[in-house]
C-alpha cells in the first residue's frame, strides 16, 4: 500500500508540472499579449509605452525565466499580480472559490441523487416502456447545451414568476444561498446526472448478465433482493470511477452557467481572464482545476479500493 | 417424485427458431443420481435451466410439458411460488464456480442468505447452519472462511461453498451442470467424492448433467443421452454401458480411451475412435433421424422417418431404427 | 400454456432479413431511436449542403426596419437585433456546426488513431512517454482545454477545429491503445510476423482494421460533445468568428437580455442545437449496441 501510495504521488506530481509547461508555453506560444489588446482597443500603438507596460509584467523576460519566476513564486505561495486590477491573484482568485464550491457539491449531489436511482430503474425494467422513457430523457440530458438549458429556466421564471433568479453577492443565510444555487446547480446538474443514469445502468446491465446472480435467483432470492442486494453492489463500483470523470464534467457545464446566471464564481472568471489574456490568472486557475481533477482521480481509486474486496493496493 | 413430462424449451434468435429441448421427458426418484449426458449444445444445460425456470426471456422460453414436484407443475406456479421452490426444494449447483459467486459478498453471507430466505429463524441459527454446512462441505477453518470473500478461495474451496449453499436448506432435488468441468482433475474425484457422500447422508435426489462419462460411471444411477435437443437413450448405468442401444451412446464411450480400455478388460485393440461429423445447428435439423448424417448405421429409413423411442430391452429405452443391428455389432 | 406464435417470435427476433433494404427495415425496428437519430443527422447534413436552396433570406443581410421582429409571415422564427432572418441563420449555422463537428471528430479520431495505435503496438519508451502526455491532458476538461487553446490559437473556423480537436485525442488513444495491446497478442499476428511481414505493415494491415469498430462507436459519441463544446466555445465568444453565423453565438448575443423582450433569439439556435446532438448521441447508442457483441443474444 505504501509503495503504490507514493508511487502514484510521482506520477500526480508530474502530471501537474507537465501540466504547467503545457499550459505556461500554450498562452504564449502565440504573438499577442494583453498589451496588445489594451492598445487593439485604444486604436493607436505607442511602442515606448507598450515595452514600459511589458517590462512592468515581466513580459519582456525570456519565457524560460517566466515560468521559473512563476514556479518560484507558487512555491512561496505567491500567484503573482493579475494584469487586468493589478491586484494580487490570489486574491483576485480565493473569494470566487467558495460560490463554485457549492455550486459544483450542489450539482454533484444532484447528478448522483437522481442518476444513480434512475439508472437502476431504467436497467431493472428493461425494454419496458419506462426504460425508454427514462433513457430519452437522459439522452436529452446529454443533448441540450447547459448554458440553454441555464437560459430556458430564467426564461421560464421570468414568465411564470415575472424574476430572475440572479445570484446576489450576500445572500442574507446559508439557506437563502443555497435556494438561488439550487437553480443553476440544476442546470449542471442535469447533464451530469444523464452521464451517471447512463453509466448506471450499462454497469447494471452488466451485472446482471453474470453468473452470481442466476446462483442468486437459484437460491430462491426475490427479484428486489437480486436488483438491489445482489446486482448494485457490483454496479455501483464502476459507478464510483465515474465520479472521477464527472468532477472534469462538471467544470465545464459551471464555466458557462456561472456565465448565464452572472454568479461571481472562479468559473467564470477564467472565461474572462481567458478573454483578456491576464495570464497569472489564467496559468493559476488552469492548474488550480487541474490539481482539482487530478486529486478527485486519487480519492475515487481509494474510495474503490475500498469497496471492492478483490482490490488491495499491495505488491 | 420430480416427473418432466414432454418438456419444450426454444429459443427464438436471428438464425431462426431453435428447438433447444423438444419433448424430453424423465422421472426421478427419490435419493437417485441421474444423468443427463451429451456433447455441448445438446440441449442438457437449457433442460437443467428450465427446471429451475432461470432461463433468460428473451431468447429462451418454455412452450410446452410440465414439471412435476410431487404432483405440483412447477411451471404453473407463479413468480413467487416459484421462488420457495427455489433453494428449497430444487437447488442447483453451475458449472463456473469462479464467477457463479458474487464477489462482494462474504462466504458466510451467501449462505446464509438462502436459509434467510426460506425461514431459518435466528441470527444464530443461521450462523450455526452457515458453519455446520461449511464443515460438512469439507472447507477446513469454517469460523475464518465465513469472512472471506470468493476471491479468497481456490476453485475447489469454491465449489464446495457452491454445494453448500445449495444443499443449505436440504432439498429435494439438486441440479449440478457440469459441476466439476472447470475443475482440475485430481479436485474433480474429491468433489464427486462429496456430492456423492452428501447425497447418501441427506438422501436428496440428483440430476447431474455432464458431458463425461466418466464421471456418469462413478456416480449415477441411471442416465440419459441427449442429442441435438431430444433424449435418444435411457437405461440404468450399467445396463447403459453394457449394452448401448444407440449408435451416439456408443460413439461417446468408443471416443473416451478409459471405456475403451474398460470394455476389452485391456488395453484397446483399436485406436480410439471419434465421432465423424458435428453435431448440427439445432435451427436446421435434417429431417428423419438427427444423428442419421453422422451415424455408420444409417439408412434410408433413418434419413427420412425420426425413429420412435420405444423400451428395447427391460428398462432400456432407445431411440434408433437399427437398436438390433447395433447389439450384434457392439461384440463383432 | 399459452398459445405461441412462432412466427411472429422469429419474425421479432430477425429470422428472415435479407437484403440491403430489408436489413435498413429490421435496424429501423429493432432500434427506432437509433433509426430516429439517423434521421435526424440526415436532415442536418442536408440542411447544411442545401442551406442556399433552402432560404430565400441571406443569414448576414441586416435590416434596421426588422430588428427584433417577432416570429411571422415574414420571418417565420423572427429576426434578431440587427433585423438578420433567425431561421436563414439556424439553416446557415448547420454548416459551422456540420464543419466543426466533423472536422473536429475526424482530426481528433485521426490524431488518436495513430496515437494509439503506434503506443499499443510499438510499447516501450513511446508508450510510456505518450501515455504520461495524455495523463495530463485528460487533467484537464474538454471546454476549459478547448478554451485555452481557442484563445491563444486566435479566432478562426480552422483554429475553432484544432481547439477542439486536440482535447479530442486522449480519449480516442486510449481506447485504441487498450483494443491494439489486446490484438498485438493474438495469432493472426503472429501467423503475419511468421511469413516476415514488416511490424508497421502489421500495424496498418491487421492491427488497424480490427481497431474499427470501437472507434466508430466512440467517433459518434465524439461528434455529438465536439459540436456541443463549438456551441459552448461560441457562446463564450472564442468561437468561430463573424459574421459566420454559429448556434452558439446566436445565443450569446441575445443572452441574458432578451430572455424577457425576444424569446425566439433564445429558443430555436438552442433547439437547433439540441435537436442534432440529440441524434448523433441516438445513432451513437445504436450503432453500439449493434457493434458490442455482448448485447447480442
Amino acid at each position: 500500500m505504501g509503495a503504490y501510495l507514493v508511487r502514484r504521488f510521482l506520477l500526480m506530481v508530474l502530471t501537474l508540472f507537465g501540466m504547467s509547461v503545457l499550459i505556461f508555453v500554450m498562452l504564449r506560444l502565440v504573438p499577442g499579449n494583453i498589451t496588445d489588446i489594451i492598445f487593439d482597443s485604444a486604436g493607436f500603438v505607442n511602442p515606448a509605452k507598450k515595452a514600459a507596460i511589458e517590462r512592468q509584467l515581466g513580459l519582456d523576460q525570456p519565457i524560460v525565466t517566466q515560468y521559473i519566476t512563476w514556479m518560484a513564486g507558487l512555491a512561496r505561495g505567491d500567484l503573482g499580480y493579475a494584469f487586468v486590477s493589478e491586484k494580487p491573484a490570489l486574491d483576485e482568485i480565493l473569494p470566487r472559490i467558495p460560490v463554485t464550491a457549492k455550486l459544483a457539491v450542489l450539482a454533484l449531489a444532484f447528478s448522483v441523487l437522481f442518476g444513480v436511482p434512475l439508472g437502476v430503474i431504467s436497467a431493472v425494467r428493461q425494454n419496458t416502456g419506462l426504460d425508454y422513457v427514462l433513457r430519452v430523457v437522459s439522452l436529452s440530458g446529454l443533448s441540450l447545451p447547459s448554458f440553454w438549458l441555464g437560459l430556458l429556466i430564467l426564461m421560464a421564471c421570468v414568465h411564470w414568476f415575472g424574476w430572475i433568479p440572479i445570484y446576489r453577492s450576500s445572500p442574507d443565510n446559508f439557506w437563502q444561498e443555497i435556494a438561488l444555487l439550487s437553480i443553476p446547480a440544476a442546470a449542471v446538474g442535469f447533464r451530469s446526472s444523464a452521464l451517471v443514469m447512463r453509466l448506471t445502468r450499462s454497469s447494471m446491465l452488466e451485472v446482471l448478465r453474470q453468473d452470481y446472480i442466476r446462483t442468486a435467483r437459484a437460491k430462491g432470492a426475490s427479484e428486489p433482493s437480486v436488483n438491489y442486494d445482489h446486482a448494485l453492489r457490483n454496479a455501483v463500483l464502476p459507478v464510483v470511477t465515474v465520479i472521477g470523470i464527472e468532477a472534469a464534467f462538471l467544470v465545464g457545464g459551471l464555466i458557462v452557467t456561472e456565465t448565464v446566471f452572472n454568479i461571481p464564481g472562479v468559473a467564470r472568471f477564467l472565461v474572462e481572464a481567458i478573454r483578456w489574456r491576464d495570464y497569472p490568472i489564467v496559468q493559476n486557475l488552469v492548474m488550480f482545476i487541474a490539481i482539482i481533477v487530478v486529486m478527485v482521480n486519487f480519492i475515487v481509486d481509494m474510495a474503490y479500493a475500498a469497496l471492492d474486496p478483490r482490490i488491495k493496493y499491495e505488491e | 417424485m420430480l416427473e418432466v413430462h414432454n418438456l419444450q424449451t426454444y429459443f427464438y434468435t436471428r438464425a431462426g427458431l431453435v428447438k433447444a429441448v423438444d419433448g424430453v421427458s424423465f422421472s426421478l426418484w427419490s435419493g437417485e443420481t441421474l444423468a443427463i449426458v451429451g456433447e455441448s449444445g445438446c440441449g442438457k444445460s437449457v433442460t437443467a435451466l428450465s427446471l429451475m425456470r432461470l432461463l433468460a426471456d428473451p431468447p429462451g422460453r418454455i412452450v410446452g410439458g410440465a414439471v412435476r414436484l410431487d404432483g405440483r407443475d412447477l411451471l404453473g406456479l407463479n413468480a413467487a411460488a416459484m421462488r420457495q421452490v427455489r433453494g428449497k426444494d430444487v437447488s442447483m449447483v453451475f458449472q463456473e464456480p469462479m464467477t457463479s459467486l458474487n464477489p462482494v459478498m462474504t462466504i458466510g453471507r451467501q449462505i446464509g442468505e438462502a436459509l434467510m430466505l426460506h425461514g431459518a429463524g435466528s441470527r444464530e441459527g443461521v450462523r450455526d447452519r452457515t458453519l455446520e454446512m461449511l464443515r460438512l462441505v469439507g472447507i477446513p477453518e469454517p469460523a475464518q472462511r465465513v469472512r472471506e470473500y470468493p476471491h479468497q478461495l481456490s476453485g475447489g474451496m469454491r465449489q464446495r461453498a457452491m454445494i453448500a449453499i445449495a444443499l443449505a436448506c436440504n432439498p429435494k432435488v439438486l441440479i449440478a451442470d457440469e459441476p466439476t468441468s472447470a475443475l482440475d482433475v485430481t479436485i474433480q474425484a474429491q468433489i464427486l467424492e462429496l456430492m456423492a457422500n452428501l447425497q447418501r447422508k441427506l438422501g436428496t435426489a440428483m440430476i447431474l448433467i455432464t458431458h463425461d462419462l466418466g464421471v456418469v460411471a462413478e456416480t449415477a444411477d441411471r442416465v440419459i443421452v441427449m442429442y441435438a435437443g431430444r433424449k435418444v437413450e435411457e437405461a440404468a448405468v450399467d445396463e447403459l454401458f453394457a449394452r448401448p442401444l444407440h449408435p451416439y451412446t456408443r460413439g461417446l464411450m468408443r471416443s473416451i480411451p478409459r471405456f475403451a480400455v474398460m470394455r476389452n478388460g485391456v488395453a484397446p485393440a483399436g485406436r480410439l475412435q471419434e465421432i465423424p461429423g458435428m453435431v448440427p445447428a439445432l435451427s436446421a435439423l435434417p429431417t428423419g433421424c438427427a444423428f442419421a448424417p453422422r451415424c455408420a448405421f444409417a439408412s434410408d429409413i433413418c434419413r427420412r422417418d425420426y425413429p420412435r423411442y420405444e423400451e428395447k430391452r427391460a428398462g432400456h429405452w432407445s431411440a434408433c431404427w437399427h437398436s438390433d443391428r447395433l447389439v450384434g455389432a457392439a461384440d463383432g | 400454456m399459452a398459445v405461441i406464435d412462432h412466427e411472429a417470435e422469429l419474425a421479432r427476433a430477425g429470422a428472415n432479413v435479407r437484403g440491403p433494404l430489408s436489413s435498413i427495415l429490421f435496424f429501423a425496428r429493432s432500434y427506432p431511436l437509433g433509426a430516429l437519430g439517423a434521421l435526424i443527422m440526415l436532415a442536418f447534413v442536408a440542411t447544411a449542403v442545401f442551406a442556399d436552396a433552402i432560404t430565400a433570406f441571406d443569414p448576414l443581410t441586416t435590416n434596421a426596419h426588422d430588428s427584433l421582429a417577432p416570429p411571422g409571415d415574414r420571418h417565420t422564427l423572427g429576426a434578431d437585433f440587427m433585423g438578420r432572418d433567425v431561421l436563414a441563420r439556424i439553416i446557415y449555422g448547420a454548416r459551422i456546426s456540420l464543419a466543426v463537428g466533423l472536422g473536429a471528430t475526424a482530426l481528433g479520431c485521426l490524431g488518436g488513431m495513430i496515437v494509439g495505435l503506434m503506443s499499443g503496438y510499438f510499447g516501450g519508451w513511446l508508450d510510456l512517454t505518450v501515455q504520461r502526455l495524455m495523463d495530463i491532458m485528460q487533467s484537464l476538461p474538454l471546454l476549459v482545454m478547448a478554451l485555452v487553446m481557442a484563445a491563444s490559437l486566435g479566432p478562426s473556423l480552422t483554429n475553432t477545429i484544432i481547439a477542439i480537436a486536440i482535447p479530442l485525442v486522449p480519449n480516442v488513444a486510449r481506447v485504441i491503445r487498450s483494443s491494439t495491446l489486446a490484438l498485438r497478442e493474438m495469432p493472426f499476428v503472429e501467423a503475419a510476423r511468421a511469413v516476415g511481414m514488416s511490424e508497421t505493415r502489421i500495424a496498418i494491415t491487421h492491427v488497424l482494421p480490427n481497431t474499427l469498430a470501437p472507434l466508430i462507436v466512440l467517433a459518434t459519441a465524439q461528434l455529438g460533445s465536439a459540436i456541443l463544446v463549438e456551441s459552448a466555445l461560441a457562446f463564450l465568444g472564442l468561437g468561430v468568428p463573424e459574421p459566420h453565423p454559429s448556434w452558439g453565438r446566436m445565443l450569446s448575443e441575445s443572452a441574458a437580455e432578451y430572455v424577457r423582450t425576444a424569446p425566439w433569439l433564445v429558443i430555436f439556435p438552442g433547439v437547433a442545437i439540441s435537436a442534432v446532438v440529440f441524434g448523433t448521441n441516438l445513432l451513437g447508442d445504436a450503432i453500439r449496441d449493434m457493434l458490442d457483441p455482448r448485447q447480442r443474444f
